[in-house]
């Protein structure tokens, strides 16, 4: 176990009575990194996240966070991690900055090194003008980003974050993500779970797709298209419910075909020229679409099913 | 499971805990504040005064006492009782489910027995100045007999731990708040009227007594009568305390159970 591994785990199972919500990944996160879970809502991405937080308990496998055992060294693990969970968990009632520094309390910091803290972290989360304003009046995209400095208040080496930009405006989401490079720049770990193709793609150096409470592919995100996708993609909508009666036409075409309840997807390496082909053939799609494959062309590939539905 | 680095750098972690409590509470009392001043003032002025005008005109004495020193010290007791409540079943509900800053706590370094621990202490330490205040108050109308008077406050927190440490316990493993208004109504507004609190236990008829001698806030009552006029038989007072202390000690026991289920299973 080197100091570079910051998480390890083997063979990691988590249940719930009858039901398995992780059952048997293995994954290894380096230090500096921006590591990400990628899969849809009920994939154990969050079941996942807890056990890495050191919150709950693997019911079989073995983990190591940061070198130590979370059975036995919780706290001082935890001492060491940030945790932006899916909700706020904001106490709304009371300010900004009373937020912060009670929250510094929780890691047994004095007074002034809570107020210090807390003055740079409301600078870094663009927070300084509503640091006595109480929380409920904040936006979505504000009370996140406290979300966020609350996390950062103990230094943490690791900061990991569930479904960070869920229901947040795409400015919103802009904005936060630029202040994660920045603290990956910083040096900090970045655990991300997200069912937001786009975000794992921005924002994670590696990642791990995840379905059914096990991982189907690890990998950088170019990676993983190249991997498991072709270069381009055409995505044509008929405006048919059914296009089953298309496929042996379009086969011929590209690699592979996707036949989707909305859409028709080709796999293909020169999007512009398969569509010539498809217009070739007399087939007038109501809307045709080339774009670069994304990881969501990824996970329809390993999975079967598109990641949002 | 706490670490010995822990232990040196900052003490009990139950402590940080119930300081976040503090913290809290030091925002938001002024609204409770001048209720909790006022309150045992109106009450002793309506119930021992004006009521107690009625009874001395038709029975004398209760017990030896005039009705107003009577009431007073049950006053103390119901008070702690309903402030262990109050402390107890919605706030812990938001912070496990509805604003859930008990999950965003066990992301920290503090155990669920330290969110626990640090919330009873909490809660203890709050009753503990509500008795003090009530202390001064009753003592004000002249209703306190004893010196035994001065463990009231303490008697006051110990009675807000007996009915606060199950009802935490209660309200952390509950999925919404439907079943604390049956408790309110069919328990706790029956404890506070039938409790012998404005009336001794043997206004009822005996095969009734045995049954408010079940209810646990009669011993708080009886414990209280016994502090502020010095009397009550050692055996008596400690049976009292016993139901107090198996109530506090089961419901710690029990909250260590569901509050580790909710947060961290």
């Amino acid at each position: 176990m080197t100091e570079n591994h910051i998480v390890t785990a083997h063979q990691l199972v988590k249940s719930f009575g009858e039901i398995t919500a992780v059952d048997g990944v293995s994954f290894t996160i380096e230090r500096g990194e921006s590591f990400g879970f990628l899969g849809p809502n009920g994939a154990g991405k969050t079941s996942t996240m807890r056990m890495m937080s050191a919150v709950s308990q693997p019911t079989s496998g073995s983990l190591s966070i940061l070198g130590l055992d979370p059975r036995t060294d919780g706290p001082t693990i935890r001492n060491r991690l940030g945790v932006v969970p899916q909700e706020d968990t904001l106490e709304l009632e009371l300010s900004v900055r009373l937020n912060l520094e009670m929250f510094g309390r929780y890691f047994d910091l004095s007074r002034r090194t809570v107020r210090e803290r807390a003055n740079e972290l409301l600078e870094f989360t663009q927070l300084s003008e509503r640091a006595n304003d109480k929380v409920d009046d904040l936006s979505g995209g504000m009370k996140r980003r406290l979300t966020i400095a609350r996390a950062l208040i103990n230094r943490p080496e690791v900061l990991i974050l569930d479904e960070p930009t869920t229901g947040l405006d795409p400015q919103a989401r802009h904005l936060l993500w630029e202040r994660l490079y920045r603290l990956k720049r910083e040096g900090v770990t970045l655990v991300i779970t997200t069912h937001y193709m786009d975000e794992a793609e921005q924002l994670c150096d590696r990642l791990v797709v995840m379905d059914h409470g096990t991982i189907v592919a690890e990998g950088a995100p170019r990676e993983l298209i190249a991997r498991h996708s072709t270069r381009e993609v055409v995505e044509l909508r008929f405006g048919t419910d059914s296009h089953e009666h298309l496929h042996d036409a379009l086969a011929p075409l590209a690699e592979r075909v996707e036949l989707l309840p909305d859409r028709v997807l080709l796999y293909v390496d020169d999007g512009d020229e398969a569509l010539r082909e498809v217009h070739a053939q007399g087939l007038t799609p109501d809307s045709a679409l080339v774009r670069r494959s994304s990881l969501e062309d990824v996970f329809l590939r390993l999975t079967g099913r598109t990641l949002v539905d | 499971m706490s670490t010995s680095l822990d232990q040196a750098l900052g003490g009990p972690r139950w402590r940080r805990s119930w300081s976040y409590h503090a913290t809290f509470y030091a925002q938001t009392w002024r609204g409770s504040v001048v209720s909790s001043v006022l309150f045992p003032i109106f009450y002793l002025a309506a119930l021992g005064v004006g009521v107690g005008h009625l009874v001395s005109a038709h029975t004398g004495l209760v017990q030896g006492q005039t009705y107003l020193h009577f009431i007073a010290p049950s006053l103390l007791a119901t008070s702690t009782m309903q402030m262990g409540e109050g402390e107890s079943l919605w706030p812990v509900l938001a912070a496990v489910k509805w604003i859930r800053t008990y999950h965003a706590a066990a992301a920290t370094p503090l155990e669920p027995e330290d969110i626990l621990y640090g919330k009873l202490a909490w809660v203890v330490s709050r009753a503990f100045v509500t008795g003090v205040v009530y202390t001064i108050i009753i003592g004000c109308f002249g209703a306190l007999h004893s010196w035994w008077s001065l463990t009231l406050p303490l008697l006051g927190a110990l009675i807000a731990l007996a009915f606060a440490a199950p009802l935490v316990a209660f309200a952390a493993r509950s999925q919404s708040d439907a079943s604390f208004i049956v408790i309110y109504r069919f328990a706790f507004v029956p404890m506070f009227l039938f409790s012998a609190t404005f009336y001794p236990v043997s206004a009822y008829p005996s095969s009734m007594r045995p049954l408010v001698q079940f209810v646990p806030l009669y011993h708080g009552v009886a414990l209280a009568r016994a502090a502020a006029f010095g009397e009550g038989s050692p055996s008596a007072v400690l049976a009292h305390l016993a139901v107090l202390v198996v109530m506090s000690l089961a419901g710690i026991a029990w909250g260590r159970r569901t509050l580790r289920h909710r947060l961290v299973d």
